[in-house]
């Protein structure tokens, strides 16, 4: 190993460096500054003094606890609901062999085709306008339901299409990792129970679910953690002003008080995002703890 | 007829019904997936007026028409935001290949000092979230005066930690035969980079450029951030202009077949490379 060999090999990694130098480490640094900095003001870029007022401010805002009200709903209903569903599909498509191929492209799609623009139609599907119920209402209709306003209306109906709406997106995903988790499972063990005339159910409770079980939980902790991200579905169906139609997410908030009609407070804003952080790093490990126990590798 | 003709015809019809239950459920999660993509073209091939004259909205049209392609193009600036939207992918992605495949190179080739110290730094970076790095980001682009330009939009965007290590892995298992031979020869690093271990990675190196091609096309935060000059808008950020201020009245008609403009090269993609895209994702995507 020499001095030549030492330059060169840092030379390679230089635009990497200067990169996440500047775009990653350092406003990682910042962001914690910035949420300590109080009264921050953009134009001038000064602030009165030093101290958790920041935290207290949004801990406080109404805005903050609705996003934070609305952010745990989402991820409740549409973490293990999205899992369990994931998990029958995957299921179901492991056990066939014609047009395996043809359905596992189509339960593809979602996942290359924009949010924003699939979430118009979603937004189309279920809004209520002056001029037509829409599709959703039609089928409502059919069992003589509603007609109920998914957009505008009541706060549950909008909750029910965002989470909707994020398990159509997040499907994808689960569904490709459930089902190479399945084939990957050694058949011997399938033989062996058959051999022994084992009951299906038993089947899947006994091998396969604790064969699976590390995808499984890898697929929970993500879910939970791009659910507590969520943010352009929500967009998607209410538009950028979510704070007036109740929908806000964590991660729209913090969006909102950097930038728009309500921005230009970089402080509030870092703040939440710490909030945020903190709140998906013990989830994370509440749930590596869990599966520490139930995980079987 | 034996016992064992019994046995085995009753199970057979339970395997036929358990394949048939299995098969209408799959079914059913398959029209979920595709009915919207159906409605979304559906209702862009209905004429303005036939579309807000259905109170009940009906599944299917006998008069189609393309005149809302024609008012996308024409009444809001959908060509420029697609245009746009792929110089943006192009630049983010083709930087990022430059800025990545001498890093993977350097952590699985080179020997220097420091060398494993930084490596781990770069993998404690994988689990730092966007969100929290997006703030200061921010600040730094409207502090170097890049709001609404290609600069602005781009730089945050071309690093990805995740990308360097899984080139970095297939790398690594390039023998190091090949390279001492390559050096007895006199080939330089970069040579070897280019000539010989480029063409094996093939495989790893397409899969990387078609899921920053996905996030590329499909990034909607950043650009929201940084632009709010529509000539500098993306296809998310066109697409919910469009819905917020777009044609001066409710088209929907002409709204889905803008949705159906920018949704079409994802889909293709997807069809030509469906085995790679799937591998990709499976390895490393990160959505859900």
């Amino acid at each position: 190993m020499n001095k030549e060999n030492n330059l060169k090999g840092w030379l390679y990694l230089l635009p990497a460096i200067l990169f996440l130098g500047f775009f990653m480490v350092y406003p990682l640094v910042d962001v914690f500054v910035y949420s300590f900095e109080e009264g921050y003001n953009s134009a001038s870029q000064t602030f009165f003094g030093v101290g958790l007022y920041n935290y207290s401010y949004v801990l406080h805002d109404p805005y903050f606890l609705q996003a934070l009200k609305n952010t745990f709903i989402l991820v409740i209903i549409t973490v293990p609901l999205s899992t369990i569903i994931a998990l029958l599909i995957s299921v179901g498509l492991n056990s066939i062999t014609p047009l395996k191929k043809l359905y596992q492209t189509v339960y593809f799609l979602p996942y290359v085709t924009n949010t924003l623009a699939v979430g118009l139609v979603f937004m189309i599907l279920f809004k209520k306008t002056a001029y037509t119920d829409g599709l959703a209402n039609l089928i409502l209709a059919w069992f003589g339901k509603g007609p109920i306003d998914f957009i505008d209306g009541p706060y549950w109906a909008k909750m029910f299409v965002l989470c909707f709406y994020t398990i159509w997106v997040v499907m994808p995903f689960k569904v490709l990792i459930l089902t190479s988790a399945l084939a990957s499972v050694n058949q011997d063990y399938y033989n062996a129970a058959k051999v022994d005339g084992t009951s299906p159910f038993r089947i899947f409770r006994k091998i396969t679910l604790p064969m699976i079980s590390p995808m499984i939980f890898y697929l929970v902790i993500t879910g939970f953690i791009g659910a507590f991200k969520a943010y352009s579905d929500a967009v998607a169906l209410f538009g950028t002003n979510l704070n007036a139609a109740e929908m806000n997410t964590i991660v729209g908030y913090v969006y909102d008080m950097l930038y728009g009609d309500s921005g230009g407070y970089p402080s509030y804003a870092s703040a939440a995002a710490i909030i945020l952080f903190a709140v998906v790093f013990t989830i994370t490990l509440i749930n590596l703890s869990i599966s520490k126990k139930n995980v079987h590798y | 007829m034996t016992t064992f003709d019994r046995i085995e015809r009753a199970s057979r019809a339970r395997r036929t019904t358990v394949k048939t239950i299995t098969y209408v459920l799959l079914t059913f999660w398959a029209l979920m997936v595709l009915f919207p993509y159906y409605w979304m073209l559906l209702t862009s091939i209905k004429s303005y007026s036939a579309y807000n004259g259905e109170y009940v909205p009906t599944f299917f049209t006998l008069q189609p028409t393309f005149e809302n392609y024609v008012s996308a193009f024409s009444e809001v600036p959908l060509a420029r935001y697609f245009l746009n939207s792929i110089i943006f992918t192009v630049v983010t992605t083709g930087l990022m290949m430059i800025v990545i495949v001498p890093a993977a190179f350097a952590f699985a080739r080179l020997e220097f000092k420091g060398k494993n110290l930084v490596f781990s730094l770069f993998l404690a970076l994988m689990m730092i979230p966007n969100e929290l790095v997006i703030i200061t980001n921010y600040q730094t682009i409207t502090n170097w005066g890049l709001r609404n330009s290609f600069a602005g939009l781009i730089l945050p965007s071309v690093t990805s930690v995740f990308y360097i290590y899984l080139l970095r892995e297939n790398f690594a298992q390039i023998p190091d035969e090949l390279y001492n031979a390559a050096k007895v020869d006199g080939t330089t690093d970069l040579k070897y980079l280019t000539r010989v271990m480029m063409p094996i990675c093939k495989p790893t190196i397409i899969t990387i450029v078609i899921l920053k091609v996905i996030e590329c096309w499909n990034s909607y935060v950043w650009p929201r951030l940084v632009t709010d000059d529509p000539s500098f808008f993306l296809v998310s950020n066109g697409i919910q202009e469009i819905r917020e201020n777009g044609f001066g009245r409710e088209n929907i008609p002409a709204m889905m077949a803008a949705v159906v403009v920018i949704s079409v090269p994802l889909i293709v993609l997807f069809l030509v490379f469906r085995n790679k895209v799937m591998a990709g994702v499976s390895r490393g995507g990160i959505k859900g």
